[in-house]
């Protein structure tokens, strides 16, 4: 498989973010939650009053934003993961079921999905984060129950083309379980479509969550989160910029990194 | 539903494909609208008991079934429901927290705002992205052509609130031409709508760029290459308008989507619409004002689908004739 120089870029780029989220499980250069506020505010290498212990600076409280950064990687790798795990999850099933039954759970089922793909997603998120409030566990289920729809409808659309074919009425006729014909002969031929949507929505959620931590709806500001340093940074922003921009391009190089190896794969 | 002499008529009257298609989207289009006003009631009861939201923390169990009877907490779900859909159809979605007033008229006062925003949005949207896409579809494996995908790619990369606070760090903090937040004058739409619609357009270039590049390998397009036509006039007149419907379609689809993204960067430049209404609402648990921001921000988005959809269909004569699916 020959992948572009962009998408190799893009997989550079995660990789680079995944290995930082694993290493900040060892070691980050401070304790990202350590206040002292004779740190407050200190400028990033570079300004004049920078100090090189902190190379990008700290912030309000003296926490250093390095470290700080390290550690956000983590709680956004985890959420874009495991809200499309549960999002595909779900949606793979109700799709699969869905397809392959036809009858009115079928028209029970898309007509959902119809309803749902009405609503914008983050209207969605932000009211039921509203009311189920701040935790990240909340954030991935919100996250994956928005996401639903999109892989139900691809599988769907994908199962009822394979149904007929030969090779499921022969599995049928050979007495296979009708898991086992969704599971082992359906499923395998739609993985490609799968992926790609998987991951537009990794990136999709990613950035959702850093929506919603910012909003104040996602994650307590105990966990470090790069919504939420962003959040504290437009509060100091006019005195001191690094506090809002270093969480912001994290993100940027996250999720252009996903999208750009999303687009090579999509390519392929 | 074609008509023919003996196809058993489902309607009283002699339908056409199309009505048939309105009908059906408008009936779609309410149980949408069940479905938001069902999730906007059920919004206070996620977090456990709502009584709890209302009273102080030392009120007493007497205090506690006083509020519950006079918010009609003591009723069975579905009456709850029922009282809530039957009160909303008469405009009262209860009162403010915060502000002591009708929480409906304080959401629908903001509405404008918000729309202002999503328009001017849409407007820029659709200026910026379809001559961009176009060249860069005319122009392939050009150095435009290259320069606007990764740049496109990096606008649907980027978070539209940091994007917000870098515009104000370089055009208010350092350059000090536009104004930081707040609203009042034209100068003070130009940052957020900026903001909004970067994403839209790196969403919509890409869109656009591959629907015509795909128009232009078509043969009819050798045809007019063929009788001597120039490049650009093959472009505008000739591919733009085979490859309309698909940007069309998504440009519609953007505008609800505008306005569910205006939320945030309303709270990046304090833009007084509903979405930042909404997120104070929620930091302040103003509960009526919350379910009202929902309820009239998640109609008025399927409304609007709801237009962007019929319109679509007078447009396209493949839709009308197509018949039921």
């Amino acid at each position: 498989m020959r992948w572009s120089r962009r998408t190799l870029l893009g997989a550079a780029l995660v990789a680079i973010v995944v290995a930082t989220a694993l290493l900040s499980l060892m070691w980050t250069p401070h304790p990202p939650n350590q206040q002292d506020l004779n740190n407050s505010l200190l400028p990033p290498v570079g300004a004049l009053d920078a100090n090189p212990a902190f190379p990008l600076g700290t912030d309000l409280n003296g926490r250093d934003l390095l470290s700080r950064i390290m550690v956000g990687a983590r709680a956004s790798l985890l959420v874009g993961l495991l809200s499309v795990l549960v999002g595909g999850v779900i949606g793979v099933s109700l799709g699969l079921f869905s397809g392959y039954f036809g009858g009115w759970p079928d028209s029970l089922i898309m007509r959902l999905v119809d309803i749902q793909l009405s609503l914008p997603g983050v209207l969605l998120a932000i009211a039921l984060l509203a009311g189920l409030g701040k935790s990240l566990l909340n954030v991935v289920l919100v996250l994956g129950f928005v996401s639903w729809v999109q892989y139900a409808r691809l599988v769907r659309g994908s199962t009822l083309a394979s149904r007929d074919r030969e090779y499921v009425l022969s599995a049928h006729a050979l007495g296979a379980s009708n898991v086992r014909i969704m599971a082992k002969h359906i499923l395998p031929n739609i993985t490609g479509p799968l992926l790609v949507v998987a991951t537009i929505n990794i990136s999709t959620n990613i950035l959702a969550e850093a929506a919603l931590s910012y909003l104040g709806v996602g994650v307590p500001l105990s966990t470090v989160t790069w919504g939420g340093m962003l959040n504290e940074g437009k509060q100091v922003f006019d005195v001191a910029w690094w506090n809002a921009v270093w969480p912001g391009l994290a993100i940027l190089v996250t999720v252009f990194g996903t999208n750009l190896l999303g687009d090579g794969l999509n390519a392929e | 539903m074609h008509l023919l002499p003996h196809a058993p008529a489902r309607l009283p009257y002699a339908a056409s494909a199309l009505s048939g298609y309105i009908i059906r989207r408008l009936w779609q289009s309410v149980l949408v609208l069940l479905a938001v006003s069902l999730l906007s009631f059920v919004l206070i009861f996620l977090s456990g008991d709502p009584v709890a939201a209302l009273v102080p923390l030392n009120a007493r169990p007497e205090d506690m079934d006083t509020v519950r009877r006079a918010y009609n907490l003591d009723q069975p779900i579905a009456v709850q429901y029922l009282l809530f859909l039957e009160q909303a159809a008469h405009g009262d979605l209860g009162d403010s927290f915060r502000y002591h007033a009708p929480a409906l008229p304080l959401v629908l006062g903001r509405l404008p705002a918000t729309v202002l925003l999503a328009v001017c949005s849409f407007v820029l949207t659709a200026l910026v992205s379809i001559p961009i896409g176009v060249f860069a579809a005319t122009h392939e494996s050009g150095a435009v052509d290259a320069m606007t995908t990764t740049g496109s790619l990096l606008a649907i990369s980027m978070p539209s609130f940091w994007l917000g606070v870098i515009l104000i760090l370089v055009f208010a903090g350092t350059l000090r031409v536009l104004p930081a937040s707040g609203t009042g004058t034209w100068q003070h739409l130009i940052l957020p709508t900026l903001t909004i619609s970067a994403f839209a357009i790196g969403l919509l270039v890409r869109l656009v760029r591959r629907s015509v590049s795909e128009t232009l390998r078509q043969p009819f397009v050798t045809t007019a290459r063929g009788k001597g036509l120039a490049e650009p006039t093959i472009a505008w007149r000739h591919v733009l308008r085979n490859s309309a419907i698909p940007i069309v379609t998504v440009m519609g689809l953007q505008l609800g989507a505008l306005v569910g993204g205006s939320v945030v960067v309303e709270t990046v430049f304090a833009w007084p619409g509903v979405g930042w209404l909404m997120i104070q609402s929620i930091e302040a648990r103003d509960l009526p004002v919350i379910r009202a921001a929902v309820l009239v921000l998640a109609s008025f988005i399927v409304l609007i689908n709801l237009a962007v959809d019929l319109t679509y269909t007078l447009l396209d004569p493949r839709i009308r004739f197509e018949g039921s699916r």
